[in-house]
């Protein structure tokens, strides 16, 4: 009879057990972030990992993704006679919200699930109690890089995923249903802001990058060390990080382009 | 892995994503098109600036000459007064160049236009501009043609 009570109490309790030591980790890793001065060359590996190795998937999907822009928006506006307008579309969702949303989702994927396994086979093999055992701060050693790596390579991603979305609805527009070249840009030119529309862009992903980097570390070094504890771990960062990713937009987005 | 190569993959990394912000900045943006805050500001005042917003364009001959900086309301005249700041090289706009408010298409953009009249002298920072036209509402437009219509109409059956 109490049990479902007790229950709901104990993971109510669980849930912010987690959420507390999540807060001291990240804590814990800016105040650490001064001991990376000199150790420049794991953030370089760390960026190598999480941003170099992401950058195949980043390349195609955005290049699909405005491609797709550009043939579903023609279908629509060729209706109005607007089909020059086909630039601003494209630019605009992809620099407003499909940039950042889907080359972060990519980014939990790809870069966040295997920041977690690592991590979490580091603990599961006790490599982390190792390091504290030669008196090394394993949040200094292993989880600051990766975290300064996720923080300055999401960005870059993004970016490259609007630009090369532009160029990918671009072909479509000009080369496969015939928009005017140069109407294309100059409208996208004419209806993209540098200050409302492409550095609040930078914004989102900047912020996307901090919370799916954070909520992969944490995950990996929160993971019960076995297998199955790891696999478990794995999981929840992906669905953890879509989950804020999602959230987060909205409320970035209602409080960046609320006014208009 | 090699140091070396994983180095020179994240400078290519960072290289690629240095110019992917610059193509956003300059070739999707309005970057290249950024009037900076030279000039000289001229007002207007319109009995209906509906449909015109900050950032719309001045243009004059349909070459855009500069931007509507700022739209307020009078409160003794009950109008519209628009600001507009011009690009400085456009400084030989006559003083009784008048200014209204179009379309661009058909259900586009509102913008200022301007139209040059004979005056020697020209416009100079502050100045006013006095001979303007309101924007054309469509309602508005609609709703005089239908009575014009039916008033035709009555007129036709008295005779």
């Amino acid at each position: 009879m109490l049990d479902p009570i007790q229950n709901l109490g104990k993971s109510g309790l669980r849930f912010f057990e987690r959420l507390g030591r999540a807060c001291i980790l990240f804590a814990r890793i800016l105040g650490g972030l001064h001991t990376l001065i000199p150790r420049l060359g794991l953030v370089i590996y760390q960026t190598y990992s999480v941003g170099v190795l992401s950058l195949l998937i980043i390349v195609v999907s955005g290049l699909f993704v405005g491609m797709v822009l550009a043939l579903q928006g023609y279908n629509t506006l060729v209706d109005f006679g607007a089909e020059e307008s086909l630039g601003i579309l494209v630019a605009l969702s992809l620099v407003r919200e499909l940039g950042p949303v889907v080359s972060a989702l990519l980014f939990a994927g790809r870069a966040g699930s295997a920041l977690t396994a690592e991590i979490g086979l580091m603990k599961a093999t006790e490599q982390l109690s190792a390091m504290e055992m030669m008196a090394i701060d394993p949040v200094h050693r292993v989880m600051a890089p990766r975290f300064v790596a996720g923080f300055f390579a999401m960005p870059l991603l993004a970016a490259i995923f609007s630009a090369v979305g532009v160029l990918g609805g671009y072909f479509v527009a000009v080369g496969v249903v015939g928009v005017d070249e140069g109407a294309f840009w100059s409208q996208m030119q004419d209806a993209v802001d540098l200050r409302d529309d492409i550095y609040n862009g930078v914004i989102k992903s900047v912020v996307f990058g901090v919370v799916v980097t954070w909520i992969a570390i944490f995950e990996g070094s929160d993971a019960i060390p076995t297998s199955e504890g790891v696999s478990r771990a794995t999981t929840r960062t992906v669905v953890h990080s879509a989950l804020a990713i999602l959230g987060l937009d909205f409320v970035l987005t209602a409080l960046m382009f609320g006014e208009i | 892995m090699n140091t070396r190569i994983v180095e020179i993959w994240v400078g290519i990394f960072i290289a690629a994503g240095a110019a992917a912000l610059f193509m956003l900045a300059m070739k999707v943006s309005n970057l290249a098109t950024y009037t900076n805050d030279e000039g000289y500001t001229i007002t207007a005042k319109f009995e209906d600036a509906s449909g015109l917003k900050e950032r719309s364009p001045v243009a004059m001959a349909g070459v855009r000459l500069g931007r509507v900086t700022d739209i307020r309301f009078d409160n003794l005249t009950l109008e519209a007064i628009v600001t507009m700041r011009i690009e400085s090289k456009y400084n030989t706009l006559p003083k009784d160049t008048s200014a209204s408010i179009y379309t661009a298409g058909l259900l586009g953009e509102k913008y200022v236009g301007l139209e040059p009249g004979g005056d020697e002298a020209s416009l100079k920072q502050g100045d006013r501009i006095k001979l303007t036209q309101g924007s054309m509402v469509l309602e508005k437009l609609i709703g005089q043609f239908v009575s014009q219509f039916l008033s035709d109409d009555s007129s036709d059956k008295a005779k």
